[in-house]
């Protein structure tokens, strides 16, 4: 039987409100976050943008709320939809948690809302990607926690025998990140708006880096893996390639990622041995990250000619190119040498959205457009020609833009570390700006082509879902034991 | 570090490397077997549809794992990364390599470098190497490194900096005098007035300072404004207002003002005070750099 059809009584046997508003809202963020991304980038090019209306529309200020609404409501939102969808799925059974589960949907877009507006006010920890002050952090606590709760009480009430690979990746990302977000946002409040970290010095930067890494490591990496291990053989129609790599990749993973964050802090007051360690076990990451994209890949084997007729598993396939790339790029950031050329250069801006356009955004919207159509008992999305341009705005825009910041960075770190003979600074640092302009101007015609790419997503999702055609054939009944919605 | 914490770290970073290394080692063998078929390598597990295959680990990444994990011992072995153990690190004569120990040799080298670029001009004088191009297009930049962010690109000046191109002298503009500014810096100490003179006495005497340059001013004020400046300011600014190089008082007659010369300026100078700074350089750049410097601050008002 196929999938949209299997779908169509599905809704009864589980749980898919939650995974329809989660899903929507994700494309709704997405176009919010990536709006904002657009903005500042052009900002950088002309600067008079900042003054729309200050000081709030500052780049200071929207740059914050940029990276919070990508990383957390767009990519948070996509996250939810598809564990809450894929846990269900592979357990064959309903969510468990009760009212938690409308919480955990409430909650996050209440947090989402409550950063955009106090991050342009100026209210801001200033600790990146957690700049959110103590009362939200609060309700993203609790938020967390219920997630947690809903997840692992699915897994537990399973009614298969294993916990499926997704499940793992999933459940990594869920725990971890709650661990890391509390750790980190430990603070003494001194008002409702203000407060300070509960740590200081070279241990606060290397407890933010530890966060900040494993935001990566976990909340854009271990998550989206989790995503792609379901999605992917799902739309190739083909196995899995290979259960002993899942196993070692996944361990060798969320081990290593740990240990990661003091690359961030290379030839810092940091001490010496623990820069040492953060490269090494960096450098290390590179095979499992690898593993994971080798086993999404290798699953096409004997489907490859799928890809020609099919934009959908075009989109997760470059999504794994992408995150191939970028983790290939990000541990020879991290050997010491490396870093200090492209540390504080576009480069690392370059490398940051090889990983969130090419390798996060890609594999959500792949996945939203498998799932899209099932969730609303259609037999596929409105137009098949659309998801196919919208993927070639995606794959050009996120070329344009890395290729962009890459000339940018390396420019820049080689121009910054000149010298003439007598010692001296061969450029001022305006220069090296003055150098980067052409590639700012880049930046914002390849984000303004993924921009416009998550336009065409919200037309075709919204004829889907008002036009599309109803899957008509009756699903088989759902076993005995579960309770109908 | 102390020894716990030593231990604490060591443990849990080889205990890590040595899980990963079992689970990559424990799971070489491809696990499942179907000799009816062969070709049949899936687990046996489905979720929702979705099967796994057995595929062992494929080979060229299973290398390049173990070389990640060979290098990261290597590594370990040569820079510091266990807990307190040092290094070894052979090309340092004490045997360990240290970020501090790395910054001081390139410095060290970096230095060297400078003897011959830099040394070969401290026996000029500072008239001849003001009128030797070479050198001072290497002070032009040592000069931007270090001198613009206060007086300027072009060394124009800025409220309160001085101009350094137009042969006015605070403190005098002789090579000895330059070269004594940039050494030991300079404090201005112009005291505030408003407690001595009151609002009347200030707005008197700014009319009288006006007219030294030839600005407009009340002229009804100037007899009595010149009686306040004989008492009070003379003393610094000379009974011809012609300035001071010792005290740094400047000249009031030339119509360059460091602060602004408008009525408002002034009287503001003489309510507050001004205490300018010059920071000190002994400390900062090398001697040969600032005799460069000194060449290079008195060829701007040469011409
Ligand atoms: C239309 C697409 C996008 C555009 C035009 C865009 C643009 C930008 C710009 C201009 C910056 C600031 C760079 C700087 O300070 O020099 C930035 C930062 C950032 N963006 Fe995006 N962005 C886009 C999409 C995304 C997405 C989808 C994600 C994540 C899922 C993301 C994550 C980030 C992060 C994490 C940073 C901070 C990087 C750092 O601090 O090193 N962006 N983006
Ligand atoms: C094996 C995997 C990876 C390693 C070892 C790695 C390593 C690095 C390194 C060395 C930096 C530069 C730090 C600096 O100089 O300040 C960096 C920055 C960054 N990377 Fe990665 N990276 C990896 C994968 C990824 C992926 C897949 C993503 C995104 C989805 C990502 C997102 C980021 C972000 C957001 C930053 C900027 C952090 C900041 O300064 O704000 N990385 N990474």
């Amino acid at each position: 039987m196929s999938n949209h059809m299997a779908a169509a009584n599905a809704n009864s046997i589980y749980n898919y409100h939650v995974v329809r508003q989660f899903s929507i809202m994700a494309i709704a963020w997405g176009i919010f976050g990536m709006g904002l991304g657009v903005l500042i980038a052009s900002q950088l090019v002309w600067p008079d943008l900042n003054n729309i209306l200050q000081p709030y529309t500052h780049f200071g200020r929207l740059r914050p709320l940029h990276t919070n609404s990508v990383i957390f409501a767009f990519g948070g939102c996509a996250l939810f939809a598809t564990s809450y969808y894929v846990v269900q799925r592979t357990c064959q059974v309903k969510l468990f948690g009760g009212w938690l589960i409308p919480f955990t949907f409430w909650g996050w877009q209440a947090v989402i809302v409550l950063a955009a507006i106090t991050l342009p006010m100026g209210l801001t920890s200033s600790k990146e990607y957690a700049e959110l002050e103590w009362p939200i952090d609060i309700l993203l606590a609790l938020v967390w926690i219920s997630y947690a709760i809903v997840f692992f009480g699915t897994i537990m009430k399973r009614k298969t025998s294993h916990i499926y690979v997704a499940n793992w990746f999933f459940g990594g990302f869920i725990a971890t990140v709650a661990v890391l977000h509390i750790v980190n946002s430990a603070a003494i409040p001194v008002s409702l708006t203000k407060s300070y970290s509960a740590y200081a010095g070279a241990a606060d930067a290397m407890v933010q880096w530890w966060y900040g890494h494993n935001a990566v490591g976990f909340f854009l990496t271990a998550g989206f893996l989790g995503m792609m291990y379901y999605f992917v053989p799902k739309q190739a129609g083909r196995p899995v390639y290979s259960y002993q790599l899942s196993i070692v990749h996944f361990w060798a993973l969320i081990s290593l990622y740990i240990w990661a964050g003091s690359h961030h802090l290379h030839y810092s007051a940091l001490p010496d041995w623990a820069q040492s360690l953060g490269m090494v076990m960096s450098l290390i990451l590179l095979a499992p990250s690898w593993g994971g994209m080798i086993n999404g890949i290798m699953t096409l084997s004997g489907a490859w000619h799928k890809l020609r007729t099919d934009p959908t598993l075009r989109f997760l396939v470059v999504s794994l190119s992408f995150y191939g790339m970028s983790t290939f790029e990000g541990p020879m950031m991290a050997i010491k040498t490396v870093n200090a050329l492209s540390h504080n250069t576009d480069w690392t801006i370059g490398h940051v959205h090889s990983g969130a356009l090419g390798w996060v955004a890609m594999i959500s919207i792949g996945s939203l457009y498998h799932l899209i159509p099932i969730l609303f008992g259609k037999t596929g999305m409105w137009r098949t020609s659309l998801i196919n341009v919208h993927f070639w705005l995606a794959t050009s825009g996120t070329v344009l833009y890395i290729a962009a910041m890459w000339v940018n960075g390396i420019t820049q770190g080689l121009m910054w570390r000149a010298f003439n003979a007598d010692g001296s600074l061969t450029y001022s640092f305006i220069e090296s700006v003055q150098a980067s302009q052409g590639g700012y101007i880049v930046r914002v015609i390849g984000g303004g082509l993924f921009l416009l790419g998550m336009f065409v997503m919200a037309y075709n999702t919204y004829r889907t879902v008002r036009h599309g055609a109803p899957v008509q054939v009756a699903e088989q009944q759902p076993p005995s034991n579960t309770q109908a919605a | 570090m102390s020894t716990f914490w030593s231990w604490w770290i060591i443990g849990l970073t080889v205990t890590n490397l040595l899980l990963i290394l079992w689970v990559l080692l424990a799971n070489r063998k491809v696990a499942v077997r179907d000799d009816v078929d062969p070709e049949n390598r899936t687990t046996g597990h489905v979720y929702d549809g979705i099967e796994e295959y057995d595929n062992p680990l494929p080979k060229w990444w299973f290398y390049m794992f173990m070389g990640s994990i060979v290098f990261t011992v290597l590594y370990l072995i040569i820079y510091p990364g266990l807990g307190n153990w040092k290094g070894y690190f052979p090309f340092y004569e004490e045997g360990h390599w240290t970020s501090v120990r790395q910054l001081e040799e390139q410095q060290k080298r970096a230095l060297a470098q400078h003897e011959t670029s830099y040394g070969i001009y401290s026996t000029m004088s500072v008239e001849e190497l003001a009128e030797d191009s070479r050198a001072m297009k290497m002070a032009s930049r040592v000069y931007a490194n270090n001198c613009a962010v206060c007086h300027g690109a072009d060394a124009g000046g800025a409220l309160g900096f001085p101009n350094l191109t137009d042969n006015d002298w605070l403190y005098g503009g002789t090579p000895e005098n330059i070269k004594y500014t940039l050494v030991n810096g300079r404090n201005a100490a112009m005291p505030a007035w408003s407690g001595v003179l009151g609002e009347k006495g200030i707005n008197t005497v700014t009319q009288y300072v006006l007219s030294l340059s030839g600005a407009e001013h009340n002229v009804d004020l100037v007899e009595e404004g010149q009686k306040i400046y004989a008492a009070n300011c003379a003393a610094c600014h000379g009974g011809d207002a012609k300035g001071n190089y010792a005290m740094g008082a400047p000249n009031l007659t030339d119509d360059i003002w460091l602060y602004e010369g408008t009525p408002a300026g002034i009287r503001q100078s003489l309510r507050q005070g001004r205490n300018g700074v010059m920071p000190a350089q002994q400390n900062r750049l090398r001697e040969d750099k600032i005799h460069l410097l000194t060449a290079y601050v008195y060829s701007l008002s040469l011409e």
